[in-house]
């Protein structure tokens, strides 16, 4: 047979290669070749998948992805002291920082400032230098009416003169950083960085730093909720999977009620609890529990307790929806195979579960991050979160540049976090039913 | 009284109750031999799944004693019962691989590493799957998992191994075959076997005895030629196999043999099996194929005219349905053999049985 088969060999590739050249081209009945017939049918049918899903994606470009994106360009961007004074700028290119800089450049900032106090753009010059140089704004508005009576050069003695400020490297050293048309220096305020005058990137006096205290508040008060809505609601979830469903559906009422109220409503409801003259404690009163009121409200338990109510079906939706599509025979084979109560519940019953858990944490822990209106309600001044520096940066201050900083920098320890939970659990094991 | 002689599994006038208002389970005698294979067989809710699960240990008793080897099992907790159980959808752990299925029971056993490699090795070879061992379950085929789900049974040596439908997901010819290779397996290590179904087949096939369950009580507890041949009550008769039933009256009782006037019209000469005396209602059981067509004169006790009102060709043999003692749906199996049946539609023929095929059972 090999001997045979080896004779054969040289006629048999222009036998194949005629055989393929037949059987290449498959053609329907009418003669069309069935690949483009084929993409004939699926074209109409992709199209109407991408018609079902176009308005949905519009909206979420629209209210969500260019959103995120121009509050992350916001971080970044710095175009107030290049657009007031583009020349002035132009000609710090040329200064080597290390004195002060030339007559010409004291000239363009004189004529600037002259232009700005007419166009009455002075205060967003004050405002934005005062972001670097606290106290510089109301100098730069004395400044501004100082230096339009001053009518020819040379105008660096005379600027001098105004105010012995604008002979310091600090001053220009912040105008030349500010007049970049993209800065970092949002970033590096929310994390609690600064420039020195010679550009180094320093610690903020221990004073004046309170962000990076914010960001580990924000990440435990969330992880501290997503344990607490895990041990209180995985039992829960599992009595609710377990039940027969007339008493679950019951019980599944009581755990979604909270979802038909509003989280206002929730969050001030738990202000009348936790009062020092409230329900808990005029009932640990009576009940002789303790002596003094405690104070519950305005404090990291109330905030955490409340945040705990909100969250908890979150986590257990996701857990309960999991445990229901665990067979109960499962646990039996286990306790036939000879594991008691725990071992089964352990080895066959938990391990079954770690999607729910991982889908509802993860949903508690990210949506937890950016909590504002509850530590607001019942937090005090200590349990104030991310959001609400955001908040007091775009309503009060309108510093947008250092709301989107501390925005972006939630948004990148959140994918961190996100990364590490994918590396640890992984994404695709989450399950949400 | 040989080891193979003892009563190893028994149950004691156990009954059974959900809502302390229905007995699910009506006071159960039940006893069988190490090493045998019996089958709980009955239509569903007849309380068969109830008995095996209060067996395991996954329901208690509401009365009565199950004894296990010499020893109560009624306060045993189903972990340390020592029994192999396979589910109706094998219940394999998801999350483990084949090899990790198995290996569990000798885990919690607590056994050396090495002895349960070995084991399991075993185990995978007499299901013939050795090179599936690192996979999961949900990689198998349906007939793949059901052999690894029986290796898990049998993997820590149990001396007894409950099955609850194990097949009933199988396709029939997967099914056939691991009907087979179920049975050689029990043959092979000697365990003893209880089999819960409602395929009377399967029952048939793989059982050394049958306890054939309905309305939570056990109707008859026989081999499967036993139950067969010599059902004991109209319910037997015809749950196992298929059966002409003709209902009457009995007119005389002659020792083993009576005599019963038919209510559609005909005497005829039936065993007594289940009847109260003279004047009761009784049901007549017939098999199909222990009719004869024109019989020669003398060879059948009874015999009737008939006409063919349908003939249905199943290959082997050919069911004719005939009207006949004023039945319509009088049925015949006449086996396809040498030179055709010679039956046609419409055409009158006389049929004829013998008395010891003819059974006078309880009416119903």
């Amino acid at each position: 047979m090999p001997r045979a088969g080896g004779v054969e060999r040289p006629s048999r590739p222009a036998t194949q290669a005629m055989v393929s050249l037949a059987t290449d081209i498959v053609r329907t009945a009418d003669g069309v070749p069935l690949k483009v017939t084929l993409r004939r049918v699926d074209r109409a049918r992709k199209l109407k998948a991408v018609a079902l899903v176009v308005p949905l994606f519009l909206f979420i470009l629209l209210s969500f992805a260019i959103p995120i994106g121009v509050m992350l360009f916001r971080a970044v961007d710095n175009p107030e002291i290049a657009g007031a004074l583009p020349n002035t700028v132009a000609e710090l290119a040329r200064w080597n920082g290390d004195e002060l800089p030339d007559e010409a450049t004291y000239a363009a900032l004189a004529g600037e400032l002259q232009a700005a106090h007419k166009s009455k753009t002075l205060g967003l010059i004050g405002k934005r230098l005062n972001y670097e140089l606290p106290g510089v704004r109301s100098k730069i508005m004395a400044i501004g009416r100082a230096v339009t009576k001053i009518e020819a050069g040379p105008y660096k003695d005379a600027v001098i003169g105004i105010d012995p400020m604008l002979g310091e490297r600090r001053l220009w050293t912040v105008i030349k950083s500010a007049g970049e048309p993209y800065t970092i220096f949002y970033l590096l305020s929310a994390l609690d960085f600064e420039r020195t005058q010679d550009g180094d990137i320093v610690n903020v006096s221990a004073d004046r730093a309170i962000f990076r205290d914010v960001f580990l508040r924000t990440m435990g008060i969330s992880m501290t909720v997503t344990l607490a809505t895990l041990v209180l609601g995985f039992p829960v979830a599992y009595l609710l999977a377990s039940l027969p469903a007339r008493t679950s559906n019951l019980l599944m009422i009581l755990v979604l009620l909270p979802f038909w109220t509003s989280l206002l409503v929730r969050t001030t409801a738990w202000v009348v609890l936790l009062q020092t003259e409230g329900v808990v404690n005029d009932a640990l009163m009576l009940l002789g529990f303790v002596d003094e009121r405690l104070q519950l409200i305005f404090s990291r338990f109330g905030t955490i307790v409340a945040m705990t109510h909100i969250q908890l079906p979150f986590t257990l939706l996701p857990i309960y929806s999991v445990m229901k599509t665990i067979s109960p025979t499962h646990v039996r084979a286990a306790r036939s195979l000879g594991a008691g109560p725990f071992v089964a519940f352990w080895r066959i019953y938990f391990p079954q579960t770690v999607p729910g858990i991982a889908a509802g944490c993860l949903l508690t822990f990210i949506l937890s991050l950016g909590y504002y209106i509850t530590p607001a309600l019942v937090g005090g001044p200590t349990d104030q979160m991310v959001s609400s520096f955001v908040a007091i940066y775009t309503n009060m201050e309108l510093n947008w540049g250092m709301a989107s900083a501390l925005g972006a920098i939630l948004l990148a320890a959140t994918l961190v976090l996100y990364l590490l939970y994918n590396r640890l659990i992984g994404i695709d094991k989450l399950k949400l039913g | 009284m040989t080891i193979a002689d003892r009563q190893y599994v028994e149950f004691i006038e156990v009954q059974k109750s959900y809502d302390g208002e229905i007995l699910v389970v009506k006071n159960l005698n039940l006893s069988m031999r190490q090493g045998e294979f019996l089958t709980l067989l009955g239509p569903s809710g007849s309380g068969k799944t109830t008995t095996l699960m209060m067996l395991a240990g996954f329901e208690a008793p509401t009365h009565g004693d199950i004894i296990l080897d010499g020893r109560s099992i009624s306060n045993v907790p189903p972990h340390k019962r020592d029994i192999g159980m396979v589910f109706q959808n094998y219940a394999l752990f998801p999350h483990m691989t084949v090899e990790e299925n198995l290996a569990f029971p000798l885990e919690v056993r607590r056994m050396p590493k090495s002895e349960i490699e070995e084991k399991v090795r075993r185990a995978l070879a007499m299901v013939r799957l050795n090179e599936y061992g690192k996979r999961r379950p949900g990689q198998l085929s349906g007939g793949q998992q059901q052999r690894v789900a029986l290796a898990r049974a049998l993997v820590f040596e149990p001396k007894l191994v409950l099955m609850d439908e194990p097949l009933g997901a199988l396709d029939k010819q997967l099914r056939e075959h691991m009907q087979l290779e179920v049975k050689h397996i029990h043959q092979s290590l000697g365990v003893t076997v209880v089999y819960v179904t409602h395929d009377q087949s399967e029952a048939l096939t793989m059982s050394d005895r049958i306890a054939v369950f309905n309305d939570g009580a056990i109707q008859q507890l026989a081999t499967p030629n036993e139950l067969y041949e010599r059902p004991e009550n109209s319910f037997v008769a015809q749950f196992i196999g298929e059966n002409n039933r003709l209902p009457g009256k009995v007119v005389l009782v002659n020792g083993a043999g009576c005599t019963v006037e038919v209510t559609g019209g005909g005497v005829v000469e039936a065993l007594t099996v289940n009847v109260i005396g003279v004047g009761a209602q009784t049901t007549l059981s017939l098999r199909p194929e222990r009719v004869r067509i024109n019989p020669p004169n003398g060879a059948c006790a009874n015999v009737f005219p008939a006409r063919v009102e349908e003939l249905i060709y199943l290959g082997d043999h050919i069911r004719a349905r005939v009207s006949a003692c004023g039945q319509r749906d009088f049925v015949i199996k006449v086996p396809n053999a040498e030179g055709g049946v010679g039956l046609t539609p419409g055409a009158d023929i006389a049929i004829g049985w013998k008395r010891e095929d003819c059974r006078a059972l309880d009416p119903s």
